[in-house]
């Protein structure tokens, strides 16, 4: 399946793989898609996530309790592809855990899970030569972070060879929630669009449909990663599919409204 | 174990690597941050004027060159090589660290950030910033895992007096990579106003090349300094590694020397199994930690090892990527000793010579005790004295039993 947004705005779900188990993160991914989430991010947690903020720092340390391995999340990806054909599917993680499986192993298996895309934190574009090649061997998409930092000749490298959708940083820091949305968001979005005419998702902070429709002003698609984890969080295991569908049909209700 | 694949193709020429190892890997927030500083650094690295500057306050304000003193009194009782000693720890703030933080101060002042954050395990990098800060009217901001902090109290005790905050980590294993870790979240965040003064040769580039560059002192003055005493170039070069800043420096005027053998003393903790000590090349494999390629004590599963040393400053689970690439050439030599080894030799080098080490350099000491009993006397080591002891005294008095008032 290649990546969609077929409703405005996008919808990107992040979710931690194994917080707090497994099977809870495969009934909230599929209730997500059902409540329409376009793609599911599925985050490979990892000991040392310096990207992160506190909320996913404690669902990385909650998925790790249990020995949650890359492996286990490519069983998981192809699980919720099976269930949900038409979903898009990402993992997104850090370098280590990838190359400490094998670069070329990494792509065959993730290919065969049936994602459509991967994402790697500390992955920039100078770097990527050799996971270029491999992500264009299985006909993976390789998506890339744009941050409100990166100048022109960056970000021309980093839609040149995005693919699937670029990931454009909201604002300057770590993942996390935020109160109110920045102007860098909506000037880094008009400067990718000069590169590309893929499909723009914004992330980081992204919190609530007022965050949501603002995006929807700019951007294709929204990414909501530390408050869906922060919600599992205070559920439980039974709880949080419902509450994670609830949140998710509320993202969208003042753009229907907007729309009227 | 699953084949490591290189993420990029190894290319000596391309900048920031080393042989294979180095590299950046890091969010893109903080690209262009990394891109600024390489190019700052390189015009002022070639600018007469900030080198200076910078050596101006290295021998005024920090107190270089430093003695290289021959231990006559080790080198009789071990009857074997001739041990000399370049002081480090007579510095001022007692550690190699004021060397790097001096340098990358004013580069920051340069580059007009006037915030300043670096980590710290041992608490001497700590200082030296702290210190630097203090000299410059800087901003400070350490970050220091909370069992570093609670081992290395004196230390945090400095940096607070001297007008820097120091943040406690609490996640992981509370020590220097946590700290790492949670310094990066801060420049990540206040990339625009703020420099990150990365304390040893670790890291994305420019930061390996670049610390090397500032610690390079040390190898410049202890070739000059063996050539006047001896008239030739010593046996072998010794140093304690952690991030690998200390050893760089030490090492870096002697690589073509081929007949100067370099020796890199890791932390053997208190055992082989992983978690137990940070021996990273004989107990890690390649994978990326914190922005750079090198060795890395990891499971299996490519999650990053907990490690042990009684010295804080060696308790980390990666290397810096030019001596991985050292390494990896067979040009230096890595070996460890471990916390009983490191203790032995603090008390041997205090009552033998008068000098109290820190326990980071004294597994330098230690590697120099076991090898120059089997060497002929025409033999030269030369250990690098990283840094003095008084911020263990705590942990000593523990652990050596000795008791106060
Ligand atoms: C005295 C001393 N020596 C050595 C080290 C280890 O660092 P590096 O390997 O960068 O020299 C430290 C670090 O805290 C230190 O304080």
């Amino acid at each position: 399946m290649a990546i969609q947004f077929a409703q405005k705005p996008g919808l990107v779900v992040y979710l931690t793989a194994g917080d707090p188990t497994l099977e809870a993160t495969r009934s909230v991914a599929i209730a997500a898609i059902d409540a329409g989430a376009d793609v599911i991010e599925l985050g490979v947690p990892f000991s040392d996530p310096l990207a992160d903020g506190p909320i996913i720092q404690r669902a990385s340390e909650r998925a790790l309790a249990h020995n949650t391995r890359l492996k286990d999340v490519l069983a998981l990806a192809a699980e919720i592809r099976a269930a949900r054909p038409s979903a898009g599917l990402v993992i997104f993680s850090y370098l280590n855990p990838i190359l400490r499986y094998g670069l070329t192993r990494f792509a065959d298996d993730a290919a065969a899970s049936g994602a459509d895309g991967v994402l790697i934190t500390d992955m920039i574009v100078e770097e990527a030569d050799a996971y270029l090649a491999e992500m264009e061997r299985v006909k993976l998409a390789p998506i890339f972070l744009a941050a409100p930092t990166s100048p022109d000749d960056r970000l021309e490298a980093i839609a040149t060879h995005s693919k699937g959708f670029i990931y454009a940083i909201s604002r300057v820091g770590i993942t996390g929630k935020q109160q109110s949305m920045t102007s860098d968001a909506a000037a880094l979005v008009a400067r990718i669009r000069r590169w590309t005419e893929l499909p723009i998702a914004v992330g980081f902070g992204i919190s609530n449909a007022n965050h949501v429709a603002q995006v929807a002003e700019f951007a294709d698609a929204a990414v909501i990663g530390s408050a869906i984890v922060e919600l599992i969080e205070r559920s439980t295991p039974e709880t949080a599919p419902g509450a994670v569908a609830r949140f998710i049909k509320g993202l969208r209700q003042p753009v229907t409204a907007l729309a009227r | 174990m699953a084949s490591v694949i290189l993420p990029a193709a190894p290319s000596e020429s391309r900048p920031g690597r080393f042989g294979i190892y180095g590299g950046r890997y890091v969010p893109e927030t903080l690209m262009a941050a990394l891109v600024e500083l390489e190019h700052e650094y390189e015009v002022a690295k070639a600018d007469a004027a900030f080198q200076a500057e910078l050596t101006l306050l290295l021998n005024d304000f920090a107190g270089r060159p430093t003695p290289l003193y021959f231990a006559k009194r080790l080198t009789e009782q071990l009857g074997g090589a001739k041990i000399y000693l370049k002081r480090e720890d007579l510095l001022h703030t007692g550690a190699h660290k004021i060397n790097n933080a001096l340098g990358q101060g004013l580069l920051a002042k340069r580059m007009g950030k006037h915030r300043i954050i670096a980590e710290t395990g041992a608490g001497q990098h700590g200082v030296a910033t702290a210190t630097v800060c203090a000299l410059l009217g800087m901003e400070c901001v350490i970050y220091m895992g909370d069992v570093d902090m609670a081992r290395q109290e004196l230390n945090v005790l400095r940096m607070r007096l001297l007008g820097a905050e120091v943040r406690g980590v609490s996640s992981g294993a509370k020590t220097l990579k946590d700290a790492i870790s949670e310094a990066m979240r801060d420049w990540v965040t206040n990339v625009r106003t703020t420099h990150y003064l990365l304390g040893s040769a670790l890291g994305a580039h420019p930061y390996p090349t670049m610390v090397r560059d500032f610690q390079r002192i040390i190898s410049i003055e202890m070739k000059q300094q063996i050539l006047e005493k001896e008239g030739r170039l010593p046996t072998a070069v010794i140093a304690c590694v952690g991030g690998g800043s200390n050893a760089i420096g030490a090492f870096y005027e002697f690589i073509p020397d081929r007949q100067v053998r370099l020796i890199g003393v890791e932390a053997g903790g208190r055992g082989t199994a992983l978690g137990e000590h940070a021996a990273r090349f004989s107990g890690g494999v390649p994978g990326v930690l914190q922005g750079t390629f090198s060795y890395v004590l990891q499971d299996e599963n490519g999650q990053i090892a907990q490690t042990h040393s009684v010295s804080a400053g060696l308790d980390y689970a990666s290397i810096g990527p030019e001596h991985a690439a050292l390494h990896d050439s067979g040009r230096a030599e890595y070996v460890s000793q471990d916390d009983k080894s490191a203790l032995d030799a603090v008390v041997k080098l205090a009552r033998t010579e008068g000098i109290l080490p820190a326990l980071e350099s004294a597994h330098a000491v230690a590697e120099a005790l076991r090898l120059a009993p089997t060497m002929p006397a025409r033999d030269i080591l030369v250990v690098n004295l990283s840094g003095r002891g008084d911020k263990d005294m705590g942990i000593l008095a523990q652990e050596l039993h000795i008791q106060g008032a």
